[in-house]
């Protein structure tokens, strides 16, 4: 296909056309993973997730000027939530991100959560595979933390780091938002605002209680996105990380977690699909259950039973 | 070197492409040296509650900075909002900036204080539309569900 020889070669308007078409699983996206796929499994996969205000997308801009000073070509994902009511969205990450507007080893790439059915998680896989098949060695997942999607994000990279601000309650709160297991480097950003500190402390602390059976012990950093003082340490942090993963074998464990959840996920959506299209063959056990003749539990395992029959 | 994508002929129907509709996709930026972004928000957040998806730039942004976005989002529509007078330096360079990345089939629509004898020069140049102080958001909105391109390979 010419988009694909296109992106291939590096031509960013072919990349951008290829990603709109993955974003909305049009024929010409499936079809582009599926050319590409066996190219991908080379880049450095980074999730950066926190809370709204934290600094993520300064940050990430900050890690692009870094990662680019080493050579690396690095792709975003900037994921911001849609509005349930209108379905509309204001994707306002690239304000922070537009520095490196005219370097060919930069693309960044705005992603409206949309409420999908099956979730975002399809679409973020496919835009990953696209730009690990181009060639960015490093792609950064920007989410906002709060709740189910750092979660998602988790699951299809391979170092998710967390991103904290001073003075936006204590590290109780990060104990609260579950990621703490999730989480392998914890940053905490705006050390311009003091305070940084005690909050790197007290994150010390809890990581350093936190039951884990990995070698890998979650550093915690202090940063200032906006000076850019830390940042050559969180990139190396991400770094570290890496070669943990290389060196202690878990690579291959979590390529092969993140495939399982991107198979799955498939799958989910593909019986989801299904059960809207077929209404009529849902009903007769609905209605059973409407009635009180039989439980939900029942009638759910009847239609698995008649879908796995029917196909 | 393609991956074997189909399994079983008669599940992969299971996930077939998705007939899905697309919002729009807008970018609004402030091209130049004017600090007045209110009303460039305000129509952002209009876009947004008209179901469209809006990538937001913010202000200072230079041509290429616009066009870049513009170029890597894939957006449908491009909203540059002037309140400087500098209308007729820059929308020369932006509509260039956007050729020459091959961004040949994008909407631009103007915004701002730009003077009515010079709405002539900017169509010339290729912007489709300006919406001077007191057209009403609706306007835009309709104009926009109206004019903007359609792919015929991309459900909308």
């Amino acid at each position: 296909m010419r988009l694909i020889d296109e992106a291939l070669a590096g031509n960013q308007r072919a990349l951008a056309r290829l990603a709109t078409h993955i974003e909305n699983d049009t024929e010409i996206g499936q079809q582009a993973v599926a050319a590409l796929y066996a190219r991908t499994g080379r880049a450095h996969i980074v999730g950066i997730t926190g809370p709204p205000g934290a600094g993520k997308s300064t940050l990430v801009n900050a890690l692009i000027g870094e990662a680019r000073a080493d050579g690396r070509r690095v792709g975003v994902l900037a994921i911001d939530p849609t509005s349930p009511l209108s379905g509309g969205a204001v994707l306002g990450d690239r304000i922070r991100m537009l520095e490196r507007h005219g370097d060919e080893g930069v693309f960044i790439r705005s992603l409206a959560s949309r409420g999908r059915r099956g979730g975002l998680a399809p679409a973020i896989s496919g835009l990953i595979h696209l730009l690990d098949a181009v060639g960015f060695d490093l792609i950064i997942i920007e989410t906002v933390g709060v709740g189910q999607e750092e979660v998602d994000a988790a699951a299809v990279v391979h170092t998710l780091v967390l991103v904290q601000m001073p003075r936006s309650g204590d590290a109780v709160q990060v104990l609260k938002a579950g990621v703490l297991e999730l989480a392998d480097i914890f940053v905490v950003n705006k050390a311009d605002l003091g305070g940084a500190e005690e909050l790197a402390r007290e994150l010390r602390g809890m990581v350093a209680m936190a039951p884990s059976e990995s070698r890998w012990r979650s550093p915690v950093i202090v940063c200032s996105a906006v000076s850019g003082q830390g940042i050559d340490d969180v990139l190396a942090a991400i770094d570290d990380h890496r070669r943990y993963l290389t060196d202690s074998g878990e690579l291959a464990r979590r390529q092969q977690s993140i495939a399982a959840a991107e198979v799955k996920t498939l799958v989910a959506s593909a019986v989801d699909r299904l059960l809207r299209d077929s209404s009529a063959s849902v009903a007769p056990p609905v209605e059973d259950v409407a009635q009180r003749r039989q439980t939900p539990r029942a009638a759910a395992l009847e239609i698995i039973r008649s879908l796995a029959l029917n196909r | 070197m393609s991956t074997s994508d189909t399994g079983s002929e008669a599940a992969a129907g299971w996930l077939a492409p998705s007939e899905r509709s697309r919002p729009i996709r807008v970018l609004i930026a402030k091209p130049g040296l004017d600090g007045h972004d209110r009303g460039a928000k305000v129509l952002a957040r209009a876009l947004r509650d008209a179901g469209f998806e809006v990538i937001y730039t913010g202000l200072f942004q230079s041509p290429e900075m616009i066009a870049t976005a513009a170029l890597q989002e894939d957006v449908d529509v491009v909203g540059l909002s002037i309140l400087s007078g500098a209308h007729l330096s820059l929308f020369p360079r932006i509509m260039e900036a956007l050729r020459e990345r091959g961004v040949d089939d994008v909407l631009v629509i103007a915004g701002g204080t730009i003077p009515d004898e010079d709405v002539p020069e900017l169509k010339r140049l290729g912007v489709a539309e300006v919406f001077g102080p007191g057209s009403s958001l609706r306007s835009i909105v309709e104009y926009i569900r109206r004019h903007a391109p359609v792919r015929d390979d991309i459900a909308q």
